[in-house]
């Protein structure tokens, strides 16, 4: 019934009864009914919860008058709509971008930092990924608005005469996105950085690299894996960003997420929003599946 | 870990150090400051911001006043959605843990086909955008009138948050030395007894992280509760997404701090509950 797949070799004093020799192994050691009942709460409600009512949207999109492939080719005949899927593309791309130039250098620091430095960085870098997206959007907009701080600053100073718009445009997502998604950059860059033996920099000094050489034939390479993980995974967190896009970029700057809740709450044309939200699922979902070795989401969830 | 260190502490010895290096030195160090300030200000602004007497927003505040934080604590609708919230986070942690733990245990110690596929389905609410699970949700939910309503909610949010419980059990349960449950079912115990006796509480730290960061999830989540929100009953998510839309009182930047202290506490007891896992095995 159970099988041995991984015997400890756990230095037992005495043979054990051969009752109990079936448990001397980690993996497998409970039967298959008993494994099949733990998992059963958990099956159950994330199959209820979860997947059948995505299913069901996006069976929607395809059944919804009748069999129908219509909201689909609407979502590409539509200028409109296409537009919006490719600012999202572009937003998510130049996000990534900006988190990368930015974040670099901090997870440099980060490795380097001693004492109350590191504290300090280390603050810095987890209170925003600690804080609601909601918070620091709002944060933004405070900054942002017509009569918001920059505004302010800008006039007392006198380099404006009037408010500039800085809210609801796309530099605004822009800028409040990457601010959001900035701490995913660094962290996965971090932890390569962090395991680069030191003695290879140390070697490369001593052979008379200068440290700029160093960092480039050294360094960097190394941190590669880091660097491509953190884009992969800035970059489809982005994708499906909501809060930051509605509330910072307005109706006028709608992405991918924007527009889903757009179609299924003010048009209740929720086939299509299902169609939408199709196109969504297999961009996210199907990065994350492909690299998903690279990515090892289960980092994500806790970052040691 | 070792004394080399390259950059803003440079203590090499027989390395040459010259102007240029200084210089890159200071550009380095200039552009990471910048860099943290962008990080860290707009979080420290809406702190501060909260703490203003005037109504208008501006930097720096004027004055000193908890009137914003007094305000806020006397309207009841602020207070109710608060309340709202604690009560399915608190009911959303209570069934993740216990759900996740039992799936821990069947994923590392059971006999499960297809484990890797279970595994990677777990998975899927971490990945999938949450506007996508929101739309699905209340299309499900609406037929059968679970919108605004505790059972809704927590039925939704404890499928977001059982991952997180699932993910940091099973590392903690992978980790542990088994020939001590091992000790315990040689000397006559049984199964059920030789865990709760011996296993759970080697893992009871990491338990503790999983209920930490399944009470977040389902504290910090808006967009499903955006969704599902009914009138009577709506998360402070959901009235903090309005508010900020509609009208920027500072009783936000209350709100939003109270929020960031707490989140932050909570968060900072989750790693020490790990740490303390890590340093006992």
């Amino acid at each position: 019934m159970t099988d041995a797949s991984e015997t400890l070799s756990a230095p037992a004093a005495r043979p054990a009864p051969a009752s109990t020799a079936r448990s001397l192994s980690l993996r497998g050691s409970l039967p298959v009914s008993t494994s099949l009942l733990l998992l059963l709460p958990l099956a159950v409600l994330l199959g209820w919860a979860f997947f059948l009512p995505i299913a069901k949207l996006l069976f929607q999109s395809i059944s919804v008058p009748t069999w129908t492939a219509e909201h689909y080719l609407r979502l590409l005949d539509e200028p409109l709509y296409v537009r919006i899927i490719l600012r999202t593309i572009w937003i998510a791309v130049v996000a990534t971008a900006i988190t990368l130039l930015l974040g670099y250098p901090i997870a440099l620091l980060m490795t380097r930092a001693r004492g109350l430095l590191a504290i300090i960085v280390a603050v810095c870098v987890f209170v925003p990924l600690w804080t609601s997206v909601l918070v620091r959007s709002y944060a933004w907009i405070v900054l942002l608005q017509r009569r918001g701080i920059i505004n302010d600053w800008l006039l007392r100073i006198g380099l404006v005469d009037s408010p500039l718009t800085l809210l609801y445009t796309e530099g605004a997502v822009l800028v409040a996105m990457s601010h959001v998604l900035l701490p995913f950059m660094i962290l996965p860059i971090f932890s390569t950085l962090r395991n680069i033996s030191p003695d290879l920099t140390k070697a490369a000094l001593n052979l008379g690299a200068s440290r700029s050489r160093t960092f480039l034939s050294v360094t960097l390479p190394l941190s590669l894996p880091g660097v491509f993980a953190g884009c992969l995974l800035v970059f489809v967190l982005a994708l499906g960003t909501f809060i930051t896009p509605a509330l910072v970029g307005g109706p006028r700057t709608l992405m991918i997420a924007t527009l889903i809740s757009q179609q299924a709450t003010e048009f209740l044309n929720w086939p299509f929003a299902g169609a939408v939200s199709f196109v969504l699922l297999v961009l996210s979902v199907g990065i994350t599946v492909v690299f998903r070795r690279l990515l090892g989401i289960e980092r994500m969830v806790t970052y040691d | 870990m070792t004394e080399f260190a390259v950059g803003t502490r440079y203590k090499g010895k027989a390395l040459p150090h010259g102007a240029f290096a200084a210089v890159t030195t200071w550009a380095f160090g200039l552009l990471c400051a910048l860099i943290l300030v962008f990080l860290a200000l707009p979080t420290l602004l809406v702190i501060l911001m909260s703490f203003s007497e005037t109504a208008y927003l501006r930097f720096p505040p004027e004055g000193f006043s908890l009137v914003w934080y007094k305000a806020y604590f006397a309207d009841p609708g602020w207070i109710s959605a608060t309340l709202f919230s604690l009560r399915i986070a608190s009911m959303t942690t209570v069934c993740s843990v216990l759900i996740g733990t039992c799936a821990a245990v069947a994923l590392v110690r059971g006999n499960v086909p297809g484990r890797e596929f279970i595994n990677a389905l777990l998975l899927a609410p971490l990945i999938v955008p949450h506007i996508i699970v929101a739309i699905a949700v209340y299309l499900q939910f609406a037929p059968l009138k679970l919108i605004g309503t505790t059972t809704g909610f927590v039925l939704i949010h404890t499928a977001l948050a059982v991952p997180y419980v699932v993910v940091i059990v099973s590392a903690a349960l992978s980790r542990l030395d088994f020939s001590l449950e091992m000790a315990a079912l040689n000397l006559g115990a049984s199964r059920m007894r030789a865990f709760l006796e011996v296993t759970a509480p080697l893992v009871l730290p990491a338990i503790l992280a999983g209920a930490v960061f399944a009470f977040l999830a389902s504290f910090d989540e808006t967009i499903v509760a955006f969704f599902i929100s009914g009138a009577e009953n709506k998360t402070v998510t959901r009235k903090l997404f309005e508010d900020i839309d509609f009208n920027l009182s500072p009783i936000i930047a209350a709100v939003s701090t109270i929020f960031i202290v707490v989140t932050i506490g909570l968060m900072g007891f989750g790693q020490l509950a790990r740490r303390q896992f890590t340093s006992r095995t």
